[in-house]
């Protein structure tokens, strides 16, 4: 077996990633609870302990998102920050991993490897950080720094953040001390630290990164154990897998140094008919009438309310130029008329209305599986099989009881074909991933 | 304000720090069964000390009745990020979060960020500004924002939504900075947590009386403090809860808390050493001139032991000791009114 020839491990694993600011989770019907209290979140991530899912995600969004120049509406909005919560779901729990998205763009990296490193205490090693890097100077106004960093740097300032991070972390000449100082000098910040945190029965926390530009994906292959990709479509999966591969192995880390863990929704019942008909449902309560409008007049940067969401798209002319980021991460530098040309002609071909447009741009479409439990699981067999993913993170579309049919009985039919957990390897996420403890890295040690 | 009881009952807090972060659930679990009302997590850096805001929400779920209230340093911290962190942890514990605010003046602290160190009144203005910033983030969502309804496809009301727009005073010595908001957390449980703050950073230019909910008293003897606690009351007004900080060092297990005591740290704040008929003592003269008192345990384990088997009981039955209330918040336990929000269309009067 060599370093430079991928092997599949033949198991995928569950995450829940629960984004908590988004339009895919309902909150219209009865069942929808609080997005807030903690009561969702302890059933969510004892649900999701109790079917064996390796890791419990928090997003993170660092402003409210806006529309048309005031706080979006129409979603659901506004949600606990991510380290908080997760050190309260520790208490809660014993086995699951617990990952916090966290942006490097407004944050110090001396305060957030301690910060992490005491969740990873607390936890006995069961914590990870999502690395993002947002960036833009709509966010940045609420912060002291405001928008000092340009698009264009955000991954090299985040690749020294997560460098610096990563040598205070490994400052320990042994597990519990000494520990040498750590110093970085850089463009954007210095830091001078003396760790006071000794490793965790995981040595430090999990790294996963999300973000999908080239750069993105280098500064994975380099820096990261896991990536939380965007892309859980078979093909599109095996191609991002081979990739990745392609650019770990350049990276010097080996084909099976990085895993990768893509975004997903599933919609589920007894046959897959009952699953469509529930997609419908689901689909319909996602992208009512007003946030399909309203998702127009994100991109034509003007008010579309006299417009029929079962009729066509707008005749008239986006205003803006560009799209911007006030919708959150993703949104921003879409040329706004071009865009619009191309939508037009896109929805006149199929003969979509404007709600059935929409559905079809943001119901996470290549996202979704959607079909019989059993039907599901042979779908998701075969991933394992050659190795497409290393497991699926699940963006639940109910709060909180959205793993409760996973959880019931996607998980049985997939530990009975052998491709996932029937219990947890140990008791650090980094054990439940199959993921080696890092090496020591030699800089640490040049630092006086 | 309504600390005019400030003859009956008191309240005790207990600082958990000697728990580190492996017996935390235990700690605080005995803290809240011996019958202490608050817990409290110091903060700075020491080795082996984890974060005390996440120290805080750990215990929030293991508990409910006593409220978790961390340090978090307003020098070297993100305001926005405090402000949200702390809302977090009021839902975590059920509406039984506090802030002990800090003005971290250290050299250590300034060169991990990469600042350049603030001193001197800077450090209040700072803390002001924090706190400041806390609040009206906390304020920035109405408690009826979330509104869920269907009709017009609208989860939230906009209207109840309000942007902070803060900015740092002209005279801002260090930086000057301004946030934007909203908060990205809904309004806290508590609607504003109870803000505590060490009485050397409050009053006469430094951080206003009126940011804080109580201050922290701490004088060099024991004899002194009880005194110490009328001049701070004198000086900040009736409005701002009083806590006195003692250090206490008992017998215990057959030893002299004398003996003890060699091997314990200088605080420089008040320090009880002997018998825990002699702490029960001065505790209950201390309660009847401040609103509380916080304990520093020289060993958390040995101390805990004690307090929760003689002093506590004996205080509960001198009826010097507030009942815990089950359930209730931090506020409830402090005796505040509900928080108004400054920002709310229909509030009326001041609101903190
Ligand atoms: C699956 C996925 C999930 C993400 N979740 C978040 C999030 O919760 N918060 C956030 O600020 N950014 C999130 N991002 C975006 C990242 O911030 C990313 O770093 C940003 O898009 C810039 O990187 P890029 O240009 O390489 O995509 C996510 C990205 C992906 C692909």
């Amino acid at each position: 077996m060599t370093r430079d020839i991928f092997q599949p491990s033949g198991q995928i694993q569950f995450g829940i990633f629960f984004q908590g600011v988004n339009s895919g989770t309902i909150w219209k019907t009865a069942e929808s609870g609080s997005q807030t209290d903690f009561e969702s979140f302890r059933r969510l991530v004892q649900t999701a302990e109790r079917g064996k899912f390796a890791a419990f995600f928090l997003g993170e969004g660092l402003r409210l998102r806006e529309h048309l120049g005031r706080p979006h509406a129409l979603d659901v909005v506004g949600r606990p920050d991510a380290q908080t919560m997760l050190a309260a779901l520790a208490a809660v729990t014993t086995n699951i991993g617990l990952v916090a998205t966290q942006n490097t763009t407004y944050n110090d990296p001396a305060d957030l490897a301690h910060r992490l490193s005491s969740l990873d205490l607390i936890s006995g090693g069961r914590a990870a950080w999502n690395i993002v890097t947002t960036d833009n100077a709509w966010t940045g106004a609420n912060f002291r720094r405001g928008g000092y960093l340009d698009h264009a740097d955000r991954y090299r300032h985040a690749e020294a953040f997560v460098e610096t991070a990563k040598r205070i972390w490994d400052s320990w000449e042994t597990p519990t001390g000494p520990a040498r100082r750590v110093l970085h000098e850089g463009q954007h910040y210095t830091v001078d630290v003396a760790p006071l945190l000794p490793r965790s029965a995981q040595y430090r926390p999990v790294l996963f990164q999300a973000g999908d530009s080239p750069e993105g994906r280098d500064f994975a292959a380099r820096q990261a154990d896991v990536i939380f990709s965007a892309h859980p479509k078979f093909d599109n999966a095996v191609e991002f897998r081979r990739d990745i591969v392609a650019r770990s192995v350049a990276a010097g880390r080996g084909a099976n140094a990085v895993q990768i863990m893509p975004a997903s929704e599933f919609i589920l019942a007894a046959t897959d008919q009952e699953a469509q008909e529930k997609k419908d449902w689901v689909r319909s309560l996602q992208i009512g009438p007003q946030q399909a409008i309203a998702y127009l007049e994100q991109f034509w940067g003007r008010e579309l309310s006299s417009y029929d969401p079962d009729g066509p798209l707008p005749e008239i002319d986006p205003v803006v130029e560009e799209t911007s980021e006030t919708r959150g991460s993703g949104f921003h530098g879409a040329k706004a008329r071009q865009l619009a040309d191309q939508w037009r002609a896109e929805a006149k071909d199929k003969g979509l209305s404007i709600r059935q447009f929409v559905t079809s741009k943001t119901a996470r479409v290549d996202a979704t599986f959607t079909g019989s439990y059993t039907a599901v699981a042979d779908h998701l067999a075969e991933y394992a099989r050659v190795g497409a993913v290393d497991g699926f993170n699940i963006s639940p579309w109910l709060v909180p009881t959205g793993l409760d049919d996973i959880v019931n009985h996607l998980v049985p039919e997939l530990q009975e074909r052998g491709v996932y957990p029937t219990e947890y390897r140990g008791t650090t996420l980094r054990e439940n991933l199959g993921l080696q403890t890092p090496v020591r890295s030699a800089e640490s040690v040049q630092v006086p | 304000m309504s600390f005019s009881n400030r003859n009956k009952a008191g309240f005790l807090a207990i600082e958990l720090d000697g728990a580190g972060y492996e017996n935390l659930a235990t700690a605080v679990l005995a803290a809240e069964s011996a019958g202490f009302h608050v817990a409290t997590f110091t903060d700075g850096r020491v080795p082996g000390r984890a974060n005390a805001l996440q120290r805080a929400a750990f215990a929030g779920p293991v508990t409910r009745t006593i409220a978790v209230v961390p340090e978090v340093d307003t020098v070297y911290t993100e305001p926005f990020h405090i402000s949200t962190q702390l809302a977090s942890l009021d839902y975590v514990s059920g509406g039984r979060a506090g802030w002990i605010v800090t003005a971290a003046e250290s050299p250590e602290a300034a060169a991990a960020v990469g600042r350049s160190l603030v001193q001197g009144e800077a450090l209040a203005q700072e803390a002001a500004a924090s706190i400041e910033v806390g609040r009206r983030l906390w304020d920035s969502w109405e408690d009826d924002a979330v509104i869920r309804d269907v009709a017009t496809g609208r989860y939230i009301d906009v209207d109840k939504l309000h942007y902070a727009d803060f900015e740092t005073p002209p005279d801002f010595p260090g930086l000057g900075y301004s946030v934007k908001g909203p908060s990205i957390i809904p309004r806290p449980l508590q609607g504003q947590l109870p803000v505590l703050a060490a009485a050397s950073l409050v009053g006469g230019g430094l951080v206003p009386a009126d940011a804080v909910d109580a201050v922290l008293v701490s004088a060099p003897t024991p004899e002194l403090l009880a005194a110490e606690v009328r001049d701070v009351r004198a000086r900040l007004g009736a409005s701002v809860a009083v806590v006195a900080e003692l250090d206490v060092v008992l017998d215990s297990r057959g030893e002299a808390a004398a003996w003890r005591s060699l091997s314990a740290q200088e605080t420089g704040r008040a320090r009880f050493i002997g018998s825990a008929a002699g702490l029960t003592d001065l505790l209950d003269a201390l309660l009847k001139e401040a609103d509380g008192v916080r304990l520093h345990p020289a060993a958390l384990d040995v101390e805990l032991d004690e307090l929760s088997r003689v002093v506590l009981p004996e205080l509960r039955r001198r009826g010097s000791l507030r009942p815990p209330i089950q359930d209730g918040t931090f506020r409830e336990l402090m005796g505040l009114a509900p928080a108004e929000n400054r920002y709310a269309t229909t509030a009326s009067g001041a609101s903190k």
